[in-house]
């Protein structure tokens, strides 16, 4: 009897402790926020640090709910921007890259030009996209866009470029056309990679579109922080700086939720079944 | 009975310029309708080239191959193949995963969308002849390897091919379900008699499944010798312990062990 109710007791003991684990681990990363927060808090009060240089994450808070129209309508010119950016990247990258993937001579042609284009520091090109285009929207939608699409092009072109040649056989030997291995097999396959870069995208379209408003803005959070520090309004700085993080963070969220609903047979840690014949 | 693949005195040698290996040289054999052909020779001799020539996944370089009174010049429709790893996709259940055939071969791709429940119900039956049932909806990593195997399998003979090509499928395999694998695949082949030709190292593999078995050399490969299996069918696993089945395997066992020497 003993032998039953030993393991009873541990599996409620340990079924209890590990929900408490659960709520502790979704509440980790606030607290850790949070206690960020304080420690900045407590470093400006105790090294009485002046506000224009670094100021208090309570003066920050203070001057987001001041301002906060500014802040939600740049941040919305932000946003915007970004998102326009980031979905032509997300069309263009994902074209090219298959083209690119499926095609060796593609691939041979073209990717050492895309590398090289890729070192190419974007804030460098913003000046042109302002002669070209005038100062405002445009030029942070190119920005945004130039930024994202090489990780979303490298990456899907990878994932085409790497099916096991044992896959595409197995198509080959049904007669299956070029095209067809590429949607039922390249395509397919390099999800998980497309997903993975979208979350890399997201943040450096955000990247490309502050730039390009701090270069050459009249709106825009990058805008905003410009002129902000211009007149040593260092709290309103900093509420810029913090909302964009929000909207990086919330981003970068959403599009891991959507990698997890389209990809979860490349992720299956933790949940394996196994069966045995 | 009349010649369905045919193989005369081809060349294979990999690498474009031609400077490659050469993996088969004057290879010729005779495969007829509904004939089950084992290919067994030491390791290395071109076996899965010569399967890969075959079905046309590889050009020949030199001399003639023939299926189905057609010249082969590209991959193949009609064969289904089943290699040494299961190459399911992962993306995809067991079902779908052995309906994919269906999708690409016609006329069953363009039936597909009208009969799909005919289809899955035929694909279900095969799944349920090979002990999947209740697997079905089942990704491939929740499967073991035999598992993934047989679903492999019926992937190759989903389309009902006129040729299957099997390339060492059982070679990762335990012997029991290997074993257990050789009396499906008979009773798969009893009841539709495609025609089947089978790379194997197994040498009781072998003379379990094959009425003919063709023995290949050392790279480059050809066909140095060729038995026939005089055993009755259906056949039992304990007939490859029976005298005849063992001095059967003896043999071949000399030829390669001849073939190995060659190099």
């Amino acid at each position: 009897m003993s032998e039953i109710a030993v393991p009873t007791i541990t599996a409620s003991r340990r079924r209890r402790s590990f929900s408490r684990n659960k709520v502790f681990r979704r509440l980790l990363p606030w607290l850790v926020i949070a206690a960020m927060f304080l420690f900045w808090e407590a470093l400006v009060i105790g090294f009485r640090i002046e506000p224009f240089v670094l100021p208090a994450p309570s003066a920050v808070f203070a001057a987001a709910w001041q301002w906060h129209w500014l802040i939600l309508e740049n941040s919305w010119q932000t946003f915007m921007t970004t998102f326009i950016g980031f979905l032509f990247a997300i069309a263009f990258g994902l074209a090219s890259g298959v083209a690119i993937g499926s095609s060796s001579l593609l691939y041979e042609g073209f990717y050492p030009a895309l590398v090289g284009f890729n070192t190419i520091p974007k804030v460098a090109v913003v000046p042109i996209l302002v002669i070209w285009f005038g100062i405002g929207t445009v030029p942070a939608i190119i920005t945004a866009f130039l930024l994202s699409f090489f990780p979303i092009l490298v990456n899907v072109a990878t994932g085409i470029a790497t099916v096991e040649p044992e896959l595409q056989d197995v198509l080959r030997a049904l007669g299956a056309s070029r095209w067809q291995v590429i949607k039922k097999v390249g395509l397919p396959r390099s999800l998980p990679y497309f997903f993975a870069s979208l979350k890399v995208a997201i943040t450096v379209a955000f990247v490309g579109s502050i730039v390009a408003e701090t270069v050459a803005g009249n709106k825009g959070i990058g805008n905003l922080m410009l002129v902000a520090s211009s007149r040593f309004e260092v709290p309103l700085a900093f509420a810029g700086l913090l909302m964009t993080s929000v909207m990086g963070i919330a981003m970068y969220a959403v599009a891991s939720a959507i990698e997890h609903r389209m990809t979860g047979w490349a992720m299956r840690s933790g949940q394996a079944i196994s069966v045995q014949a | 009975m009349r010649n369905f693949v045919e193989l005369d005195n081809v060349d294979l040698r990999y690498g474009e310029e031609g400077d490659g290996t050469l993996a088969l040289q004057n290879a010729s054999m005779r495969v007829d309708d509904g004939e089950f052909v084992a290919v067994v020779g030491p390791s290395g001799c071109g076996k899965s080239t010569l399967m890969k020539v075959v079905t046309g996944l590889w050009p020949a370089t030199r001399g003639g191959v023939i299926v189905s009174g057609r010249e082969v010049d590209r991959p193949l429709s009609i064969t289904g193949m089943a290699f040494q790893n299961p190459t399911l996709l992962p993306w995809r259940t067991t079902l779908d995963n052995v309906m994919l055939p269906l999708e690409i071969v016609q006329p069953h791709a363009s039936k597909l969308k009208r009969e799909r429940a005919s289809y899955e119900a035929k694909a279900r039956d095969l799944l349920a002849l090979v002990g999947l049932s209740g697997f079905e909806n089942k990704f491939p990593w929740q499967l073991s390897g035999g598992m993934q195997q047989r679903a492999s399998i019926c992937r190759a003979l989903v389309h009902e091919p006129a040729l299957l090509m099997l390339d060492e499928p059982f070679g990762a395999l335990d012997m029991f379900t290997r074993e257990e694998l050789w009396l499906a695949l008979q009773d798969l082949w009893l009841a539709r008699k495609p025609t089947v030709i089978l790379v194997t190292h197994d040498l009781r593999e072998a003379v379990f499944l094959a009425d003919r078995i063709l023995v290949m050399s050392a790279r480059p490969g050809r066909i140095v010798a060729e038995r026939t299996v005089e055993l009755a069918r259906p056949r039992s696993l304990d007939m490859t312990y029976e005298p005849y089945a063992v001095g059967l395997i003896h043999e071949l066992r000399d030829h390669i062990s001849a073939a190995r020497g060659i190099t």
